[in-house]
This record gives structure tokens, C-alpha cells and sequence, in this order.
């Protein structure tokens, strides 16, 4: 009988043992600091553009500690990884919130991690700031979208190139994903109301990573040898961006003759490339790190100071991440209080200086207002702008130019709504967790 | 239609065409000598329109200083002194520029980074620059310079160049440039109202393969929406009928032509990808997971070379290979006398192993290069294609990857075949006990072909950094399809990887038009599960004893 | 045969007797601390606890079913995930259903990912799936069929080893990629997500949650039992005869390929049941799941907890899940190198896993007291 026993202890405590820690783990609980959770994947796929994130969020706390905290209370910030792993993504943020209890997360990246924890963040009550360009199409009440929408990126884009350059064919690429689909989608609609043909566009998909790259960029070189000015609109996921490109300064194909507008190459991806075969190519965002302002200044002198490398670039995300962390502050230091619902009641209408000289301002429907520039690629991985929007674009969460989205809106702000699914049609919300 | 198209020249080149009717750039000038000077001092302006009068002034002028001020510029070489505005040509130098006066031509020294500022362009000047350019060097004594001129000519039709044009042809005896120029001339005269003409035009556009002239003959041929034609002579549209077939003849060959190459080149990534896999799982039977964190490694070493030697970039690569062989067969080496020797007779567990050890191997890049990927740089005698035609050009980058995959499989077969070590290797994995008790040091070599397998996976990392992001996550993207390779070709056999690593490039290159990227992938892989029923051991299955290992 | 003997499969088995038996205090425990304890007690169970128990339940059940075939028949699948994502995927498709107008659009025909991409109608295979019944049918149907087809193919023209274990990644590969095309109507990457409720209960609420969880647990010991059946029935032991000498136990007379298959088959289903029940405990399917790492991921968890012993692949699941939970929220930087170490460390010390030093142990035990050899039929090869 011993001996089985013995066996009982071992066999349990495999068991046992994941029950234990946490239980006690969440009962261990400090309340004299304001946590601060940073959900950003530091293994795995998404480890190259979420790093960075991650130590964003890590210097604006530091920041914001020197300058003696928020509410007399010193910051905290609890890093995880769930790397680059969606559903992990939605199991950490259920860490951060019911274990760590933290009062507001910075994190996501990709579309699909959003999507995955946004029901744990709805349902446990808590804030995201997502600070990254995305599809649109969504507007919750617990997340604040502080990245493009595709009203503040995409479309400036190809009214500069339809306007300025004189493009005729487009080429949609993109990878096959949600981002590119409701990008292209939209595009693709509103082209064809500008009296784009049909066979004036071509639309291509690639899987994620896709390395070889020959037979497209030599079908485009087709497509772009009509006798049209021809230009590419790349909603190329980050990977697979480097492969692209090399096969298009191998292929002949220049700048010149077939620009390449890319909504998902910034100054930290150009670090990682051969800037030369490049040049001249484009990207639209609302922040490059030539911005001539004082603050940007200012932010890349700190940033620098920070990460202790004076190579490291600054990029789009990094601005939203530094905008939506400032606007939380001015949240909570209006209010007086870190709770979930004050916050979210008084973000909105807030205004916050943004990198490039302007201001940025939180609307109802939880997105931002924000600057578009288009920027030509430099041969030391910089960007030149080349054109800006006179003001601010108000980020529109349901686009115009697809029919069913274009009746929806969303407002926070409104009693009347306070809904982010209101459909205008049917005077109804629909879609709603709570 | 034929207005539209210049309604498309109109916009592109509006200030272009403007500038140059009134005064093209080879009519005398009489204020030309004296105001280069001035003209220069305006590129320091930072207004792009501004530069772009500029160059469109410049260019009027007759001076033999104007074409390398405006190559320069277009080169990026163009700076200008920030101290007096002084307009110069720059070279690299060690830790800043060495610099020349545009105009003097008087050599000024070297200078630091800060002190020059580089005339920046858009790709509307470039694009201005190119033509100015090509315009001048219609008249230069190389006919590969004039061939390059024609070309670029046909790609933007410039009827201010008709006249230069109409010269050079009288004057040309090199018979391809000739062809060339005629279609340059063709391309412009398309637009003419003469029918005549247009007719010549077509003519002379016949069986130059060339995709932009195609494409012109193409909308000649097209009805507007109305059903009238787009030309509106009959004798023109049958004689562009008839060029176009024979062009199309041309374009489907070579197509094929590229197809094939575009083939072969996955085949040979697939190849250095999977070779060294051949090795330790073929020969060995290690079930190496570990292996894409080899070819990683292999790619950081190139990355370090190129940081360590950054004025040779050309070489580095050279010197790259037998460094990236001797860091990942030393880390092979280190492995297997660390782990794997623990476990043989224990093949599936070498599969957790090593799967451990790339998580490690992983983190480690992450840790000390940082997970951002890295930047490896093309040599110039990597960059560029090789064009045979305007239906086919080879890049150059694939056809040394080519070379460079068919040399290891080479060298690799030639030292298992031919060489001692390779001997006591065959005899070491066909018998063990055997060979052990002949005295062959069975640890030794066991040692050495597993870090002769991760050495070779090495190699293929320098390959592929020349290809694709060097970044924490490139092993794992050719872990799998280094798998199917292998045992689609039959575990254990050399031959058999390579066919299998063509064949299935090839196969992909040519589904893949048809079903686009991803169904083509899809597809392939469905192909590979169905063959191994046919053929359970691979294309090449070893036949003999240790068949039911 | 007298009761006694017919249930002797269940009643040899003691070690696996008591991992259910705690699995079964664990369902019938901890949803009463979480439900009934008041939330500042020290003995409060949180649904955060509860959510990660249950998806630890249903790797093990995953775990268990990839042990039945590579520890009993030899068959060592890379694709076991992909049986786990389309079991998952059925779910995800009734769930979506579910939602029927409190999508975003308010559609009452077609879910959100359809609707934005402009999709007009249903696809065929969407149909059927309004109803709870024929879901759950299809959680075990789906990979069944495919489990039938792969194998049938496979073992017919005797495709063994490396070869199939490679052939069945490039299955779920291929899988990945075809699910991740938005144009399969499967909502490409972003998968099926924004569930609402799971028979008429909204997944929100607490109960739901220990529902699911229990359902796992007893989903679990059915499973467990049922593994344990098989592989103590004569079947179990013709199947260990392929494992140890496939050619010999043909040579026999036996029809391996019909075993092979069956098992095959069996074990694909039990790994569809549990991706049905991680799918709403997580809130999310996507193709990531058929990603051909974690189908390795899978084997590790065997491999570390033991091969050849079912409970060993509970253990093993549940060990390497709980390390990964704890070690990314602890060392969010460097966790890689702790996994990746200890699977270093457990194939170099633990070659027969964590349930294999008590097994050495005992067989220790067993040899100093002279003893027949007991149960070392299951010692892995």
C-alpha cells in the first residue's frame, strides 16, 4: 500500500501544481501602484515588430514615473509574451486582467490577436490601446484604435497617386488576410467609382511569408507595360515584404516606372532591408521619423536614450503607442481615477500633441484624428515626404465604400447611441456583448 | 485612344515637353556658359519643382558637363557643400566622402558625412533625368550606351528626340542598336498622323521582342466601346495584327523559357535548403528539427562578415561560405557530441531534442541580435538580371543561387563518394558494430557527419540571405519544406533530394500561374501525399537490408 | 467470464485509476470554489484558473489521443493537430451560426466575414450547421473522414516511419493553407471568432464556463477509458505486436492496415472532440491551430509525460501547458530557452518521460524481490 501511495503523490502533483500557484498567485495582490499591461508577443512570428512595442510602452511609463507618476501613484508595467500565438493572446490578456488586475493594456499587433482577445477584454471590463493600422470594421467600447483606419491611409494614398502621379492600373497585392481583403476591397470600390475599368486592376493574394516571388513580379511587369502608368498598392504583411522587393530591383522593375505604395513597410521594417534596390518607392502613414517637429525630436532623442542604441529607428506604431499612452494619462489625470468606466468616458474629446506637429484628438468612436503623409524611400531606410493632407483625417471605423458598412456608425459619446454597430438604416445596434 | 495615351504623356511629362519644345537641348544657347553656375545653385533649393526647372535648364545647355552632373544626380552622387553651397560629385571614402568640384572637376578631399548634403530627388526627377539622359547619350560612341538610350526611349515615347533619333539611325551600323532605334522611332511615329507612317512604325516594331511595344500594338487593335476601332486605318490594324502574332509567338516561348528558370531557381533554394538535411536525417537518421536554425545561422554569419568587412561587400559573400560551414558545423559538432551521441538507437527522440534546441537556438539570435531582421546587403554582382531580350531576362541573383546549389550537391557527392572520410562515414551508418570493430572511430565520425550535415545548412543560409529576411524566424520557414524534400526524394539518397528538389520547383513554377500562389503550394503537397502511396519510399528508395528500420 | 475479469482492463490500471479519480475531484472541486466561494476567500478558485484548467483538460485529451496510436501502434502522426482544428472548426461553424443577427451587421443569413467581403450566399458546406446535433456529429465526423481517407491511402500501400509521420504534415500544412484562403469561406486567418453562445447559454457567464470545464474533465475520462479498453482488449495487443514488428505480426495472418485504420481513425475523432471543447473555452478558431509546429508541440507532450502510458500523456500535456503558462507570464523574455532546455533535459534524463521514473523505479523494485516481470509489456521501445 506504500508503495502506491507514493505513486498517488507523484502522478498529483502534475496536477496539483497548476491549481496551487495560481490560486495563490491572485490572492498575492499590491494596490499602491497603477498597472500598466503590455501584451505584445516577444517569440514567435510577430516578435519583430511587437518588440518594439513592448519597449515603448516600457519607456513611456519610465517617463512618466520621473515625472512623478500618475496621481501620486508610481507605474507599473506587467510584461507577458504570448508569442505570436492567438489564442494565448486572449489567455494573457485574461492574466493581465483578472490575475495582475492591471488598469489598462497596451498590446496586438495583428488583426487576428485583437479579434481574440477582444471578447476577454469586453467581457472582464478592461482598455486596450491598439496602436496599429488595421482594416476598420470594428469599434468596441473597451478598445481605442489609435492606428489608421483605412480612411487615414489607404485612400489618401491612391488619391496621391491617382491626383499627383497619374497612375491608370493598379495592382492590389496583398497577403491573404483580413487587412488586405477589406483594404483591397475597399479600394477596388472606390477606384471603380473614380471610373477605374475592371480590367485596370489585378488583384493578387500571397500567402503569409511568401519568399519566392518571380512569377508575380514578372506577371506586374506585365500588367504594368500597357501603356498606362501602372502602380502597386502592397498591403504586403511585414515578411514577406523583403523578398518582394528584391525581386523587383532584380527584375528591372524601378520606382520610376512602377511605384510600390506599402501601408506596411515603416523605418523599423527598412532596417532590416537593403535600402539601395528601394528607393524611390512609397509608403503612407501618418508618422515617419523625418517628421520635423520639436517632439518628434524630442522622442527619438528619448527613445534613443532608452533602448541605449542610436541606430534604432522610430516608426508609425510607436507614435500611436506614445499618443494613445499620453491620451490615457490625460484621462486618467482628468477624472482623477484609473477606473475603467471613468476613463472611457473621459478619453473622448481629449486632445494630445501628435509627432508631426499636429494634434491628435480621441473622437466617439473611439479613433483617432491623424495626419496622412506619403513618404519616397531613402537610400539610408528614411522616408522624404512628398505630400501630406492639409489637416487632421478623422478615422472613420465603418467605411463609406462597402455597401453594408456604410450604414453603420459608431458613437460613444452620443446617449442617443452609444453603440459601436449603430445601424443608421434600422435605428438599431447590433452586435453587442453587453 | 490615341488621345487619351497623350493625355497620359501630358501629365507625366508636362513640364518636360514645355521646357524642351521651346528650347531642346542640343539647339545653341547663348547663354549657356554663362549660367551652369547659377543653374547648379538652384538643386540646392529643397522644392522638388524648383529642381526639376533646374534640370530642365541644365539639360538645354550645351556643355559636355551637363551629362555627368545630371548622372550623378540621378546616381545619387550629386551633393553640395554645406558650408558654400558648392556643387559636387562624391565617392565613398572611409568615414565620409571623398569630393570633386561639378564644374572644375578639381579635386577637393575628403570630407566628413555632415558636412555635404545630398541633392535629393523623387522619382518624377529621376524619371526627367532618365530621359534628358538617354537623349544625350543617343549620340555616344558605345552602342551598348546607345542601345541602353533606345530602351529607355521606348519605355517613355519622347517626340522631342525625333530628330536625334532620325540621325542616329542614318548614322548607326551596329545592326541590333539599329533595330532598336528604329523601334524608339517606331514608338514616336505610332502617334503620327500620317498613315504611312504608322505603317512603317509597325513594320519596324516586327519581331522586336519588347513588352512595352506589344502592348501598343495591342490597344491599336482594340475596338472603343462605340465599335469603332482605336486605328482608324484598316491597313494599319491588319499589319499590326500580323506583327503582333508573330510577337505573341515569341512571348509564349519565352515564357515557357522563364517558367522553367523561375523553376529551377526554387528547385535550387529547395535544394540548399534541404541538402544538409539529407545528411544528418537522410544518412544519419536524426529526425533534425534543429535544422533551420543551421541555415539561420549560416545567414547571421553572413550578416556579421558583412558588418566586420564593410568596404567588401562584394567579397564578403565569398568569404561568408566557409565561415557560415564552420560556424554551423561547429555548433553541429558541439550538438551532437552534446546530445544526439545520448540518443542514437533512439531516433524519435532526437526529435524532441532538437526541437528544444531551436527554441534555444532561437532566443539566442533574439537575444543578441535583437529579433528586428537584419540587413544583409546584395552585392553588386548579385543585383541586376541578366536580359536576353524584352521577353526574358535571368536576375542574376538565382542563377548564381543555381550554380551555387548544383557546386555544394556536387562537392557534397564527390566527398561522400570519393573521399576516405566519406568512406568510413557510408560504413559507419550501413554498420555500425562493424565498422567499429575495423577500427573507424565511430564517435568521430559520427561527430563529423552531423557537423558536416549542420556546415552545409550553413552554406545554404549565405545563399538564402541573399534572398529573403535574415531574422530569428528563417529556419523555421524551410524547416518543413526541407522535410518533403527529403523524404519525397527517398531518405538517404543525394540523388534523389536533388531530382526531388527540381522537380517540385518546377512543378510549382508552373501550376502556380494557372492557381496562383497559394492553391499551387496546396496542390504540390497533395501531390507529394498521394505519390509517397505510390511509391512508399520515395522516388529513389534504397533498397537492401535496413529498409524496415 | 466472471464481471471481475471483464473489467480487469480498468482494474489493472491502478496508476490510471487515480488520475481520473483526481481529474474527477479536480471537475467536482473546483467549480464549487469558483462558483459558490465568495471572491475575497483565499479558497476562491478564479474563472481565470477555471478557463486554463479547461484548456489544459482538452490538450490532454488531444495528448491522448495522439499516445493511443504513436505509444500503442507506432504510428507517430506530425498532423494530430489538424483533426484538433477541424473538430474545432465544426464547433466554431454551429457557434457562428449561433449568432444568427447579432453579428455587427445585424445579417441574419451570413456571419460578419462573409458579409464584409461581400459574400452573398451561404456556402453548401455551411449548411446543417444551425443545428447543435449534426455539429457535433461532424466534430467527429470530419476528422474521421479524413483520418478514414488519409489512412486508408497510407497504411494500404504501407507507408511507414518517417515517410508517414512526413506525409501527415504536409497534411495539416496544406490544411494551414487552404484555411488560411479567405476565399474558403472559413474566414481565412482571423478563423471564427466573436462567439455569443453555445446552446441558447451565453459564454460570458461563469456557469458556462464550468460547464465547459466539467464537460472537458468528463470528456477526458471518457476518453481515458475508452483509450484504456482498447488497448487492453486482444486488439490492444495486436496493436502493440505492429508497434514492436509490424512485418512479423502480418506475416501472422493479421491484417494490419484494418488495426492500423481503425485506430487511426478513433484516435482522430477523440483529437476533433477535444478541439470542439477548447473552441469555446478559448473564444477563438483560427488556422494557426493546423500550423505544423503544433502538431509537434503535441508529440512533445507525449514524449515528456511518456510515451506508451495514456496517463503519461495527461500528465505530460498538462506539465508542458503549465510551463508555457507560467514561464511567459514569468519570463516573458527568455522562456524560449527554459522549454526548449527542458525538453533538452527530459529526453537526455528522462528517456521515458516524467511517469518513466516511477515506472524504473518500481521495475527496480520488482527485480530485487525476484519477482515475474510485471507490467513491462508497456515499456516503450
Amino acid at each position: 500500500m506504500k508503495k502506491t501511495k507514493s505513486k498517488w503523490i507523484k502522478t498529483m502533483t502534475g496536477a496539483a501544481v497548476a491549481a496551487s500557484m495560481s490560486l495563490v498567485s491572485s490572492v498575492a495582490m499590491a494596490a499602491d501602484t497603477i498597472k500598466v499591461g503590455v501584451l505584445h508577443s516577444l517569440s514567435g512570428t510577430m516578435a519583430i515588430s511587437e518588440t518594439t512595442l513592448k519597449d515603448t510602452v516600457l519607456m513611456m511609463v519610465e517617463e512618466q514615473n520621473k515625472k512623478g507618476g500618475l496621481l501620486g501613484k508610481k507605474l507599473e508595467a506587467v510584461v507577458v509574451d504570448p508569442a505570436s500565438n492567438w489564442p494565448l493572446f486572449a489567455e494573457k490578456a485574461k492574466e493581465l486582467l483578472e490575475k495582475e488586475k492591471v488598469d489598462v493594456i497596451f498590446g496586438c499587433w495583428t488583426s487576428v490577436s485583437r479579434k481574440s482577445v477582444l471578447p476577454v477584454i469586453e467581457e472582464l471590463n478592461g482598455i486596450l490601446f491598439y496602436p496599429v493600422q488595421y482594416e476598420g470594421e470594428e469599434s468596441s467600447k473597451n478598445v481605442f484604435y489609435t492606428g489608421a483606419a483605412p480612411n487615414q491611409q489607404a485612400i489618401p494614398a491612391v488619391d496621391y497617386l491617382m491626383n499627383e502621379v497619374g497612375v491608370k492600373r493598379w495592382v492590389l497585392a496583398g497577403t491573404d488576410y483580413v487587412y488586405p481583403r477589406t483594404t483591397n476591397k475597399i479600394l477596388e470600390s472606390y477606384l471603380k467609382q473614380k471610373g477605374v475599368a475592371e480590367k485596370d486592376i489585378m488583384i493578387n493574394y500571397t500567402p503569409f511569408g511568401h519568399s519566392d516571388w518571380q512569377t508575380i513580379v514578372s506577371d506586374i511587369k506585365k500588367f504594368g507595360s500597357a501603356g498606362k502608368k501602372t502602380a502597386v498598392v502592397s498591403t504586403i504583411n511585414g515578411d514577406a515584404n523583403v523578398p518582394f522587393y528584391k525581386e523587383l530591383a532584380n527584375q528591372g522593375v524601378s520606382a520610376e516606372d512602377i511605384p510600390v505604395v506599402a501601408f506596411s513597410v515603416g523605418e523599423e521594417e527598412l532596417s532590416g532591408f537593403d535600402t539601395k534596390p528601394l528607393v524611390g518607392h512609397l509608403a503612407a502613414w501618418n508618422y515617419f521619423m523625418s517628421a520635423d517637429s520639436e517632439v518628434n525630436e524630442e522622442f527619438i532623442k528619448k527613445w534613443h536614450a532608452f533602448i541605449k542604441d542610436k541606430k534604432r529607428v522610430t516608426n508609425d506604431p510607436m507614435e500611436a503607442t506614445y499618443i494613445g499612452f499620453n491620451l490615457w494619462v490625460k484621462a486618467v489625470e482628468k477624472g482623477k481615477s484609473t477606473k475603467v468606466d471613468d476613463v472611457l468616458k473621459n478619453i473622448i474629446g481629449l486632445e494630445t500633441p501628435n509627432l508631426t506637429g499636429g494634434t491628435a484628438k480621441m473622437l466617439p468612436n473611439h479613433h483617432l484624428t491623424k495626419p496622412v503623409l506619403i513618404g519616397e524611400i531613402q537610400e539610408d531606410g528614411q522616408f522624404e515626404t512628398v505630400w501630406q493632407t492639409e489637416g487632421e483625417v478623422p478615422g472613420d471605423a465603418w467605411t463609406d465604400f462597402l455597401p453594408e458598412s456604410a450604414k453603420i456608425e459608431a458613437d460613444w459619446q452620443d446617449p442617443k447611441i452609444m453603440c459601436g454597430n449603430y445601424n443608421t438604416e434600422t435605428k438599431k445596434c447590433s452586435g453587442q456583448n453587453y | 485612344m490615341i488621345k487619351q495615351y497623350w493625355g497620359v504623356l501630358l501629365v507625366l511629362f508636362s513640364c518636360l515637353l514645355s521646357g524642351l519644345y521651346a528650347s531642346p537641348a542640343w539647339a545653341e544657347d547663348a547663354e549657356a556658359g554663362a549660367s551652369l553656375e547659377s543653374l547648379l545653385s538652384e538643386l540646392t533649393s529643397s522644392s522638388f519643382n524648383k529642381k526639376a526647372k533646374a534640370v530642365e535648364a541644365i539639360a538645354a545647355l550645351d556643355d559636355e558637363r551637363v551629362l555627368p552632373v545630371l548622372e550623378a544626380m540621378l546616381a545619387g552622387d550629386l551633393f553640395y557643400r554645406k558650408s558654400d553651397d558648392k556643387i559636387v560629385f562624391t565617392a565613398s571614402a572611409e568615414s565620409g566622402y571623398q569630393i570633386t568640384d561639378a564644374l572644375t572637376a578639381e579635386d577637393l578631399g575628403a570630407v566628413g558625412k555632415r558636412e555635404v548634403k545630398k541633392i535629393s530627388t523623387n522619382n518624377r526627377l529621376r524619371k526627367q533625368l532618365r530621359t534628358q539622359i538617354a537623349g544625350y547619350k543617343l549620340l555616344s560612341k558605345k552602342a551598348e550606351i546607345r542601345l541602353a538610350a533606345a530602351d529607355d526611349l521606348i519605355k517613355t515615347p519622347s517626340p522631342e528626340f525625333l530628330e536625334v533619333l532620325q540621325g542616329a539611325i542614318k548614322k548607326e551600323k551596329d545592326n541590333s542598336v539599329l533595330k532598336a532605334l528604329k523601334v524608339a522611332r517606331a514608338v514616336i511615329l505610332l502617334q503620327s498622323d500620317n498613315e504611312v507612317d504608322r505603317i512603317q512604325a509597325v513594320k519596324d516594331m516586327d519581331g522586336f521582342a519588347n513588352k512595352h511595344t506589344m502592348a501598343m500594338l495591342t490597344a491599336l487593335v482594340q475596338q472603343n466601346e462605340d465599335g469603332s476601332y482605336v486605328e482608324s486605318s484598316e491597313l494599319v490594324r491588319e499589319e499590326a495584327t500580323s506583327v503582333l502574332k508573330g510577337l505573341k509567338a515569341m512571348e509564349t516561348w519565352y515564357k515557357f523559357v522563364e517558367d522553367l528558370f523561375f523553376g529551377f531557381s526554387l528547385g535550387s533554394v529547395l535544394l540548399l535548403a534541404a541538402v544538409g538535411l539529407a545528411i544528418t536525417f537522410g544518412v544519419m537518421g536524426v529526425i533534425n528539427m534543429a535544422h533551420g536554425e543551421m541555415i539561420m545561422l549560416g545567414a547571421y554569419t553572413t550578416y556579421v562578415i558583412q558588418l566586420i568587412m564593410p568596404n567588401q561587400i562584394g567579397a564578403s559573400l565569398i568569404v561568408a561560405v566557409p565561415a557560415a560551414f564552420l560556424v554551423s558545423g561547429l555548433m553541429g559538432v558541439i550538438i551532437e557530441r552534446t546530445v544526439i551521441r545520448h540518443l542514437y538507437g533512439r531516433p524519435l527522440e532526437t526529435l524532441l531534442a532538437t526541437f528544444g534546441i531551436s527554441l534555444i537556438l532561437q532566443q539566442l539570435v533574439r537575444s543578441v541580435f535583437s529579433p528586428l531582421n537584419r540587413s544583409v546587403i546584395t552585392p553588386d554582382w548579385m543585383s541586376g538580371s541578366w536580359e536576353l531580350n524584352g521577353f526574358l531576362s535571368l536576375t542574376y541573383n538565382r542563377l548564381y543561387i543555381i550554380i551555387f546549389a548544383l557546386m555544394v550537391l556536387f562537392g557534397l557527392m564527390l566527398l561522400l563518394k570519393k573521399s576516405f572520410f566519406g568512406l568510413q562515414m557510408r560504413a559507419v551508418t550501413q554498420n555500425r558494430s562493424m565498422a567499429s570493430s575495423m577500427g573507424i572511430r565511430t564517435g568521430w565520425v559520427d561527430a563529423m557527419t552531423f557537423g558536416l550535415g549542420s556546415g552545409i545548412a550553413g552554406i545554404a543560409g549565405v545563399a538564402l540571405s541573399q534572398l529573403t529576411n535574415v531574422g530569428p524566424n528563417l529556419g523555421q520557414s524551410y524547416i518543413i519544406d526541407s522535410f518533403l524534400v527529403v523524404v519525397f526524394g527517398g531518405v538517404g539518397n543525394l540523388w534523389g533530394t536533388f531530382v526531388a528538389a527540381m522537380g517540385l520547383g518546377i512543378a510549382n513554377k508552373f501550376v502556380e500561374p494557372m492557381a496562383g500562389a497559394v492553391l499551387a503550394k496546396i496542390l504540390i503537397l497533395v501531390f507529394i501525399i498521394l505519390f509517397i502511396q505510390r511509391r512508399p519510399r520515395g522516388l529513389f528508395a534504397i533498397k537492401g537490408r535496413f529498409v524496415e528500420g | 467470464m466472471t464481471s471481475q475479469s471483464r473489467l480487469a482492463w480498468l482494474m489493472n490500471d491502478v496508476a490510471g485509476r487515480r488520475l481520473m479519480a483526481l481529474i474527477l475531484a479536480v471537475i467536482i472541486i473546483l467549480p464549487v470554489l469558483n462558483l459558490w466561494v465568495p471572491k475575497d476567500s483565499f479558497f476562491h478558485v478564479s474563472s481565470y484558473t477555471i478557463g486554463l484548467l479547461g484548456k489544459y483538460l482538452c490538450y490532454a485529451l488531444l495528448a491522448l489521443a495522439v499516445d493511443l496510436i504513436w505509444g500503442y501502434c507506432g504510428i507517430l502522426s506530425l498532423g494530430h493537430g489538424a483533426f484538433f482544428a477541424l473538430g474545432g472548426y465544426a464547433m466554431g461553424m454551429y457557434m457562428m451560426r449561433q449568432i444568427g443577427d447579432r453579428g455587427v451587421y445585424g445579417n441574419p443569413l451570413l456571419p460578419d466575414f462573409m458579409v464584409f467581403l461581400n459574400w452573398q450566399e451561404l456556402p453548401w458546406y455551411w449548411y446543417g450547421f444551425d443545428n447543435f446535433f449534426f455539429a457535433m456529429v461532424m466534430v467527429a465526423l470530419a476528422p474521421g473522414i479524413l483520418a478514414f481517407v488519409f489512412g486508408w491511402l497510407a497504411f494500404r500501400s504501407r507507408v511507414t516511419g518517417v515517410y508517414l509521420s512526413i506525409i501527415t504534415q504536409a497534411m495539416t500544412y496544406a490544411l494551414m493553407l487552404a484555411f488560411f484562403r479567405n476565399d474558403m469561406g472559413f474566414g481565412g486567418n482571423n478563423g471564427l471568432t466573436d462567439f455569443k453562445d453555445l446552446l441558447g447559454f451565453s459564454l460570458q457567464k461563469d456557469t458556462t464556463k464550468v460547464a465547459l470545464f466539467v464537460c472537458s474533465g468528463v470528456a477526458l475520462i471518457l476518453g481515458y477509458l475508452l483509450c484504456r479498453y482498447v488497448v487492453s482488449s486482444k486488439l490492444g495487443r495486436v496493436l502493440v505486436s505492429i508497434r514492436d514488428a509490424e512485418s512479423r505480426t502480418r506475416f501472422i495472418g493479421y491484417r494490419v492496415e484494418h488495426y492500423k485504420l481503425f485506430v487511426f481513425v478513433l484516435s482522430a475523432m477523440l483529437a476533433g472532440v477535444a478541439g470542439a471543447l477548447y473552441v469555446p473555452q478559448v473564444g477563438i478558431i483560427n488556422p494557426g491551430e493546423f500550423s505544423p509546429i503544433n502538431s509537434i508541440e503535441i508529440i512533445i507532450w507525449v514524449a515528456v509525460g511518456g510515451r506508451g502510458f495514456l496517463y503519461g500523456a495527461i500528465i505530460g500535456a498538462v506539465l508542458v501547458n503549465y510551463g508555457k503558462t507560467f514561464f511567459t507570464g514569468a519570463f516573458p523574455e527568455i522562456w524560449l530557452f527554459m522549454l526548449g532546455g527542458l525538453f533538452v533535459v527530459s529526453t537526455l534524463f528522462l528517456p521515458q518521460g516524467v511517469v518513466g521514473i516511477v515506472q524504473q523505479w518500481k521495475d527496480k523494485r520488482a527485480e530485487k524481490k525476484a519477482l515475474q516481470a510485471g507490467a513491462s509489456g508497456e515499456v516503450a521501445s
